[in-house]
């Protein structure tokens, strides 16, 4: 099968298209990508080395890490949980939980961030139980974790419910009848199936587990060396006039992009030429 | 008996699939169970595997060998299922396909490598694929597919042999093929089966007994040649082939034909028991047209039309059908052979 005809006929227009659309790319993604590693690099190769030395770089870098390790283990359990039960099962409330999934997609994530605040703060009713038993969620590590949690948790299961409704359960049913235990059937069976799709779910959450920005500003309350992640920091380095620092630390985020759009591309191909050889 | 269906009602929302279906499978046979969409067939088989759950019911059971297996999961049941579109799995070759069931087991009945290995050769040369271990389900054509499945769910020795539609997706020539070959394996492994049809002459070719079901209810068992000629019911002799339906009465050994519908009998005539003739034999034939005649096949089809307007369709054999040599136009008298009266409505 051919992707394109060679050669479109109509003369200029298309010539015209291809410009436009060109520049744009250009203008709004490739510029500020090279101008993020054109800044951090203003000042010479040894201050981009010296403002990873600071000891909030490290903590903000260490608190990302640590978030991204929580959220994307927990979301990819859920995701995969969700998505099972929705493609293999038809049950009450299914319609709902699948519009609930791409709640947080929908919602802006300053609001999602407040919710939090609005659940563990201290005014709230739990918050006075928190309190009493000296736990701190809201401007603490828990509390961060929690706002990731809630923005990446639709990207497995979003990626997964179509890939497994295609499948159908006609495998599943056939490991079980040859005696396989759940387990066995999942591990066999299932997750060799949506191995790919499983992926690249796990990286576009990762990417946006690392990246999120809005949502932990408003839960994290930016405590330098504390409750900074990567994104924070990068906003307080640069609301403070520290130009190299902030676009060193952007450059992280900017080359975590890079990374997952060719793992992201990747996956892509090997999905496509799975489908391929299995539509033969 | 080896499976008994006693009192079993399957219903999903207000549908009925399953009407309280009572049934025994003689032990070492081939049996079909035979009917059109939606009359409940796939239901029953998946049932019996366990893949679901029939109507909690005190008097409803499914016995294996005389021992209840409610609440019994599929894996414990040991049958073996071939699905409808195989089911294969995808990602393994041929030989991971047959050994998946052998694999899976755990503790005192573990299998050895070896013992694996030796189970997967035997199996693939008993469905004649000796060759093609390492090949993936893609790369099979159809039929191929087919017999893996039959021999992945063979590889753990099941009680029974259950098959959804095991020649639905196959084009017509293997379809026949395959037909025949299974026939063979089944007369050779003796394995008591089931098979799910809604082709007629599938069954009829290659079942030992034939469940008729219809709207969730069986309409007839028995033998293929009990219920191909002596249908029970009107269904039963429509689905079993292609059959016309007369209106009139019955005078003795005669069938008198009245064009008028209203309050009579109706009489089911298989096209193979029709005679043609030129000439009204007293008075007892009915009068038609020929608009059609196929001479092309090992029988001659023709298709008749009666005074108002209504198909008949008569098959002939060539020799027969050479004595008058009836074309397209000609005034014809079809006279029943054979014919079969039912006393409720039916309508085709």
């Amino acid at each position: 099968m051919k992707n394109f005809p060679s050669k479109i006929a109509g003369g200029i227009v298309p010539v015209i298209i291809v410009t436009l659309s060109l520049l744009f790319v250009a203008f709004f993604l490739v510029l500020p990508l090279v101008a993020i590693f054109v800044e951090a690099f203003s000042k010479g190769y040894q201050a981009y080395i010296d403002s990873f030395k600071g000891e909030y770089a490290w903590s903000a870098i260490k608190l990302t890490l640590i978030t991204a390790a929580v959220a994307v283990p927990a979301n990819t359990l859920f995701g995969v949980a969700a998505a099972w039960c929705i493609a293999k099962y038809k049950f009450w409330g299914r319609n709902a939980l699948i519009t609930l999934i791409d709640l947080p997609l929908a919602i802006s994530p300053v609001v999602a961030g407040m919710i939090f605040v609005l659940a563990f703060g201290q005014r709230s009713v739990l918050g006075g139980w928190l309190v009493e038993h000296n736990i701190k969620i809201i401007f603490a590590v828990p509390g961060i974790i929690l706002a990731t949690v809630f923005v990446t948790f639709p990207f497995v299961a979003r990626e997964l419910i179509p890939l497994m409704e295609e499948q159908g359960s006609m495998e599943e049913e056939a490991a079980l009848s040859l005696g396989a235990s759940g387990w066995q059937m999942f591990r066999r069976v299932t997750l060799p199936n949506i191995k790919w799709g499983l992926l690249y779910g796990i990286i576009l959450c990762n990417a946006r587990a690392m990246g999120e920005f809005g949502a932990v500003s408003v839960v994290s309350g930016s405590i330098r060396g504390k409750t900074n992640t990567v994104p924070l920091y990068i906003e307080t380095l640069y609301a403070s006039y520290a130009t190299v620092p902030a676009f060193t630390m952007a450059t992280l985020l900017a080359a975590l992009a890079l990374i997952t759009l060719v793992i992201k591309t990747t996956i892509e191909w090997k999905i496509k030429r799975d489908r391929k050889t299995a539509s033969k | 008996m080896s499976i008994e269906i006693i009192n079993v009602t399957k219903t999903f929302g207000n549908f009925t699939a399953l009407n309280d279906i009572s049934l025994e499978i003689p032990d070492g046979k081939l049996v079909a169970l035979l009917g059109p969409s939606g009359s409940g067939k796939t239901t029953l088989l998946r049932i019996i595997a366990g893949l679901d759950v029939f109507d909690a019911n005190p008097k409803s059971d499914i016995r294996f060998k005389g021992r209840s297996v409610i609440g019994h999961r599929i894996a414990e049941r040991q049958v073996g299922f071939v699905f409808q579109h195989y089911a294969l799995f995808r990602h393994m070759s041929v030989f991971e396909n047959i050994a998946f069931g052998l694999r899976v087991r755990r503790g005192r009945n573990k299998f050895t490598r070896q013992q694996i290995k030796d189970r997967v050769m035997e199996l693939l040369h008993l469905i004649q694929l000796d060759t093609l271990e390492r090949r993936y389900p893609d790369q099979l054509s159809g039929g191929q597919r087919q017999r893996v499945a039959l021999a992945r769910a063979l590889a753990i020795e099941p009680q029974f042999l259950l098959l959804d539609e095991p020649f639905g997706a196959l084009d017509a020539k293997v379809r026949l093929n395959l037909r025949r070959w299974l026939r063979q394996l089944h007369d050779q492994i003796k394995l008591t089966s089931v098979f799910v049809t809604h082709d007629q002459e599938e069954a009829l070719e290659l079942a030992d007994e034939i469940v008729v079901l219809n709207q969730g209810r069986i309409e007839q068992e028995g033998t293929p040649d009990e219920v191909f000629h002596s249908p029970k019911s009107a269904f039963v002799m429509d689905f079993l082939g292609s059959v016309n339906l007369f209106h009139g009465r019955i005078e003795g050994a005669s069938v008198i034909f009245d064009s008028d519908i209203a309050g009579k009998k109706q009489i089911f005539v298989r096209p193979h028991e029709i005679d043609l003739l030129p000439v009204n034999p007293n008075g007892a034939g009915l009068s038609t047209t020929v608009r059609r005649v196929q001479l092309a096949g090992s029988i001659v089809k023709i298709e008749l039309l009666d005074k108002s307007k209504r198909e008949i369709f008569v098959e002939l054999s060539h020799e027969k059908y050479n004595v008058y040599r009836f074309s397209t136009g000609d005034t014809v008298f079809a006279v029943p052979q054979k014919s079969v009266v039912f006393e409720e409505d039916y309508s085709i």
